[in-house]
């Protein structure tokens, strides 16, 4: 049979599953990127100003998230995670199963967790890399607390960190496909449902793995935008 | 907490953790070498070599491992099977096994992110020293082998330590295709012992451990480097 009448078109077809697949991915992706965003600046605030028991837990905490394979991480929060909303959920009166978050969360927080390791590097690198004497300056000229960090700090930082953090999302579009191993129905999990079904393994998987291509290769052009954009102040490099 | 079952389960484990040091070196030692041709590759001034090496990296950095490994496994799997001739050779008895789909796609992975890595290191080497080489009436391959690859490696050996930690977190996928590394033993704990969290906690310690083991390694060898460089 051809693969496009094996994808065929329509509300049942495997074609419509993949769109569904896809569309889980990009919100998993972009869930657990920002969640890592924000436990990344948590870690890297920690990180800069803590005492010194916070600092030893924050440093712990990257350290054993990036030494530890990310799919054991996965399959031990996700399990602990779902258990722990679930229960949460239910102590609110929300009966999880009814709303169909409680996978959806786990996933998000699970890949937040893995990739804020990372971002509080990236953020705590880029943060060490203003100089001094910019933020001197500002306070010199009466700017402080969020205006100082809204004007002068974010703007100088955000350069130095772009990089990495452009690096963490193409990571975490490839590492959302390791959701699949706990059952979370996304992109490689409908691949795997429609290549065990059909028994075409070879023209699904490849058929996804051009699915996530062509999410990369989208990403790398809008962060080369991005990149332009952002690092319009700033000396050209030969 | 219960860790009773770690005597009964105690020598499972242990193979666990000899497959996936095993994984670890046979993919370590194949990736690295195909990632040193990729490396060549993608510097050299023959367009087609340079744009094929260039799409592989691509393709290969651009793709989830473990949509490559399934690609591997079940896919080219189910076509080997289809071939008749192949059940009677002795291939067949490589090819039925998870393992060695494990070893290829972890090589190729490796000789994909790593061979940006010798790209970049083998563009470092100053001009003028293999220029020296070919001076002194050293061969293409003399120069490569003496000067051009020790040189621009002995520069990115804190980056490799860095990427055979990322070849051995890699690993742990070899469970999901049914090979009894040391993720696929805990699987095994936990459905007969029905205890969720011990196994997984147990060998999260043990990669911690074989982490540790990468980077103390490659810190011997980056020294034995920087002292034979200042002999020299």
């Amino acid at each position: 049979m051809h693969f496009v009448d094996l994808l065929g078109w329509g509300e049942d077809s495997w074609a419509n599953q993949f769109i569904v697949g896809a569309v889980a991915t990009i919100q998993i992706s972009v869930g657990g990127y920002l969640a890592g965003l924000i436990i990344g600046s948590l870690v890297c605030w920690v990180k800069l100003r803590g005492g010194r028991v916070p600092v030893a837990i924050a440093h712990g905490y990257s350290t054993v998230c990036r030494s530890v394979p990310e799919v054991l991480l996965i399959i031990i929060l996700f399990y602990a995670g779902q258990t722990a909303l679930d229960s949460l959920l239910t102590s609110l009166n929300i009966d999880p199963e009814e709303w169909g978050i409680s996978g959806f969360a786990a996933a998000i927080v699970v890949l937040g967790l893995v990739q804020g390791a990372y971002a509080s590097e990236i953020l705590r690198g880029a943060i060490l890399a203003i100089p001094r004497g910019q933020v001197e300056a500002a306070q010199a000229f009466g700017l402080h607390g969020v205006t100082l960090f809204r004007r002068i700090i974010l703007p100088t930082l955000v350069p130095y960190a772009l990089g990495g953090l452009a690096n963490l999302w193409m990571v975490i579009i490839k590492d959302s496909a390791l959701i699949s191993v706990v059952g979370y129905n996304e992109l490689l999990f409908t691949a795997k449902q429609a290549a065990g079904s059909t028994k075409y393994y070879f023209s699904f998987f490849l058929f996804a793995g051009a699915i996530y291509y062509v999410m990369t290769l989208i990403s790398n052009g809008v962060i080369a935008l991005i990149e332009a954009r952002v690092r319009r102040w700033m000396p050209k490099m030969s | 907490m219960d860790f009773s079952w770690l005597q009964k389960y105690g020598p499972l484990l242990l193979e666990g953790a000899w497959r996936t040091a095993l994984l670890v070196i046979l993919a370590g030692i194949i990736g690295n070498i195909l990632a040193i041709l990729v490396g060549f590759g993608r510097i050299s001034r023959n367009p087609l070599l340079a744009s094929a090496t260039l799409a592989f990296t691509s393709v290969i950095r651009g793709t989830p491992l473990l949509v490559q490994i399934f690609l591997m496994y079940y896919g080219l799997g189910s076509v080997f099977a289809g071939w008749d001739w192949i059940h009677g050779t002795f291939l067949w008895a490589y090819l039925r096994e998870g393992f060695w789909y494990m070893v290829a796609a972890l090589a190729i992975s490796t000789a994909g992110y790593t061979g940006e890595v010798v790209r970049v290191a083998l563009l470092s080497v100053p001009r003028g020293e293999i220029e020296a080489g070919r001076a002194f009436g050293l061969s293409g391959f003399q120069v490569i082998r003496l000067i051009w690859l020790p040189r621009a490696l002995a520069g990115v050996l804190p980056t490799l330590a860095g990427e055979t930690v990322l070849l051995l977190k890699s690993t742990a996928l070899a469970s999901t295709i049914t090979v009894m590394d040391l993720l696929g033993a805990a699987n095994v704990v936990r459905s007969q012992t029905f205890r969720t969290y011990e196994p997984l906690l147990f060998v999260a310690a043990g990669y911690f451990l074989l982490t540790m083991l990468i980077e103390r390694g490659f810190r011997v060898i980056e020294r034995r480097f920087a002292k034979a460089y200042r002999r020299a």
